[in-house]
């Protein structure tokens, strides 16, 4: 190794640490035994996760989001697969163009999102907030990732093998069923994976859309304010990123199999 | 295959981001042009709105540049916000461009495994990772009470958190594994070829890097760029929670007009505006580093 790959790869040691090393702080602490995320550490203890599964709002909220999160992942997979064939397969009149309108949530900031879709369910339609005008919310955020996810997987395998099917005899149904779909499953899974953990760590959206009845992001934040709740903070938080970390985990193992090698690394 | 088939499968989609997406965004644009009076909105259309936001007044001075708005606060927040945005925009780009690089050259087994390890963080909970912050930054936090325990300092340092450098170190934080996957895809697409021609020809590392792998990692790297930009300059929590009163960005002043402020159509005009501003600058960027003769060029 010569003395410059050494220095690369410090950098990229370098780099990981630093991505990890804050957020790592939190599954520390909370398995701290002190009411405050300080040094040095005072001795292990697994007290802060104790009181949780008897915190009420925290497991409503807890349910909210699993529901809005399943709810939202099974949408987003069913509306984006259609659109994925028909962005890839067939010819659509300004593919582009609807391409980009499809992404914009992309880059238009979640604040603006939120209120623009608070403006129109309250001021012009007048529909009370609830779970539902959060899971449209969620909707939103999640379509073109699942969209996004779909039309990569769809380019990656070779359309023959569906001219084939046709060819073969097969309709346009049965082709997609017995072969798009099933060539297509892991981007599907990784679509409903995705779509969720968007769902379920939403936060921007969720603080203007929700009701009466909170997301766990929402309850979580409304705990921030309290220093003395810190330790539980802690303890949620720290089970929220491993949760979501080994979904992630999960959706991206899911995603890269079966693609060619050259392919496996992009996005 | 049949020709409308391609237009129905569309259309669910479609129809949702029309509904859940185009129609908010409209019905934003419209109640801009319309004013709060009191409790109740006046749906008269005006540019009464529009006009709060740049109508002269007296200067009023921020960080030494002159603001001559009746109500300055708008502009003075969306050019703090664009500089805060940009400064952290340039740091994820300069610690990321490296990262990729690395990648794409130098890792030859598991690649996907480097790929994962980076991409996790990005998909596990914005909110979360903008409040470890918080923890490492805060007066009781871990750098302070780390170096009360070395002896390194007496008092915990209270210049740390709630401010506008703690808002960029954490936006760039949040942002740099997003930026490394587009400049990497480009530099992984890079011919390794050229490089050995080059390389034939008697350039040296530093000219190869400088004549061929820089330019042709720059559609990925411009993309990274607008990646980073735009979202940043609207970003709500990030500001909420380690910005303190210094640190504050045009986000939290368009959740202040919709909720505490109780100015909704003021909200939306400034929402546009923030938006229009953005677009109208990324447009001047891609302008300006002719963005489609590098796209040709590089074959993206």
């Amino acid at each position: 190794m010569s003395p410059r790959r050494d220095a690369l790869t410090w950098y990229a040691v370098a780099f990981v640490a630093f991505l990890y090393g804050p957020v790592l702080l939190m599954p520390l602490f909370s398995f701290n035994d002190s009411n405050f995320a300080t040094f040095p550490l005072a001795g292990f203890t697994t007290r802060h996760y104790a009181g949780m599964a008897a915190n009420i709002s925290m497991m409503e909220a807890l349910r909210n989001s699993l529901t809005v999160a399943l709810g939202v992942s099974a949408a987003a997979t069913a509306l984006a697969l259609p659109a994925a064939l028909a962005l890839t397969r067939h010819r659509i009149p300004g593919r582009a163009l609807v391409t980009g309108f499809m992404m914009l949530p992309l880059v238009v900031p979640s604040i603006v999102l939120g209120v623009a879709l608070l403006v129109i369910l309250i001021r012009i339609l007048g529909v009370q907030l609830s779970l539902w005008t959060v899971a449209a919310g969620h909707l939103v955020v999640a379509l073109p990732f699942s969209l996004a996810v779909l039309m990569s997987r769809l380019e990656g395998f070779d359309p023959s093998l569906e001219e084939a099917s046709g060819d073969l005899g097969a309709g346009g149904f049965g082709t997609f069923r017995r072969v798009t779909l099933p060539l297509a499953l892991p981007g599907v899974i990784s679509s409903l994976l995705l779509a969720f953990i968007i769902s379920f760590d939403e936060f921007v959206i969720s603080f203007f859309l929700t009701g009466t009845r909170n997301t766990l992001p929402v309850f979580l934040f409304s705990q921030l304010r309290f220093p003395n709740r810190l330790p539980g903070t802690l303890a949620l938080g720290s089970l929220i990123l491993f949760g979501s970390a080994l979904l992630v985990i999960l959706t991206e193992v899911i995603r890269r199999r079966g693609l060619p090698a050259d392919r496996a690394g992009g996005l | 295959m049949r020709r409308t088939a391609g237009p129905a499968l569309l259309a669910p989609a479609f129809l949702v981001m029309a509904a859940a997406l185009a129609a908010p965004l409209g019905a934003l644009v419209l109640l801009s042009f319309w004013t709060q009076t009191g409790f109740e909105i006046d749906r008269t259309f005006t540019l009464a709105n529009y006009w709060r936001i740049v109508e002269p007044g007296p200067p009023t001075w921020w960080n030494g540049i002159p603001f001559p708005f009746a109500y300055p606060v708008p502009a003075i927040l969306l050019v703090k916000s664009l500089a805060m945005s940009l400064t952290a925009t340039a740091a994820v780009i300069l610690v990321a461009w490296p990262m990729a690089y690395f990648l794409a050259f130098r890792v030859r087994r598991g690649k996907a495994a480097w790929i994962i390890l980076l991409t996790v963080p990005f998909w596990t909970s914005y909110l979360l990772r903008v409040f470890s912050w918080k923890i490492v930054l805060g007066y009781n936090g871990a750098v302070n009470s780390g170096l009360i325990a070395l002896g390194v300092i007496g008092e915990p340092l209270d210049f740390l958190l709630y401010n506008p450098v703690a808002v960029m170190i954490t936006l760039t934080h949040s942002w740099i594994a997003f930026a490394v996957l587009p400049i990497y895809v480009s530099l992984e697409k890079i011919d390794r070829s050229l490089l050995e021609a080059a390389a034939d020809l008697g350039d040296s590392r530093w000219a190869r890097l400088r004549r061929i792998t820089l330019p042709l990692s720059m559609p990925g790297t411009v993309a990274a760029t607008l990646l980073v930009f735009i979202p940043t300059v609207g970003d709500y929590v990030t500001p909420t929670l380690v910005g303190g009163t210094q640190g504050t960005m045009i986000g939290s002043l368009v959740q202040q007009l919709f909720t505490r402020q109780d100015n909704a159509p003021m909200g939306a005009a400034v929402s546009i505006v923030m938006m229009l501003v953005i677009a109208a600058l990324v447009l001047v960027f891609l302008r300006a580093i002719g963005w489609r003769r590098m796209r040709a060029r590089a074959g993206a």
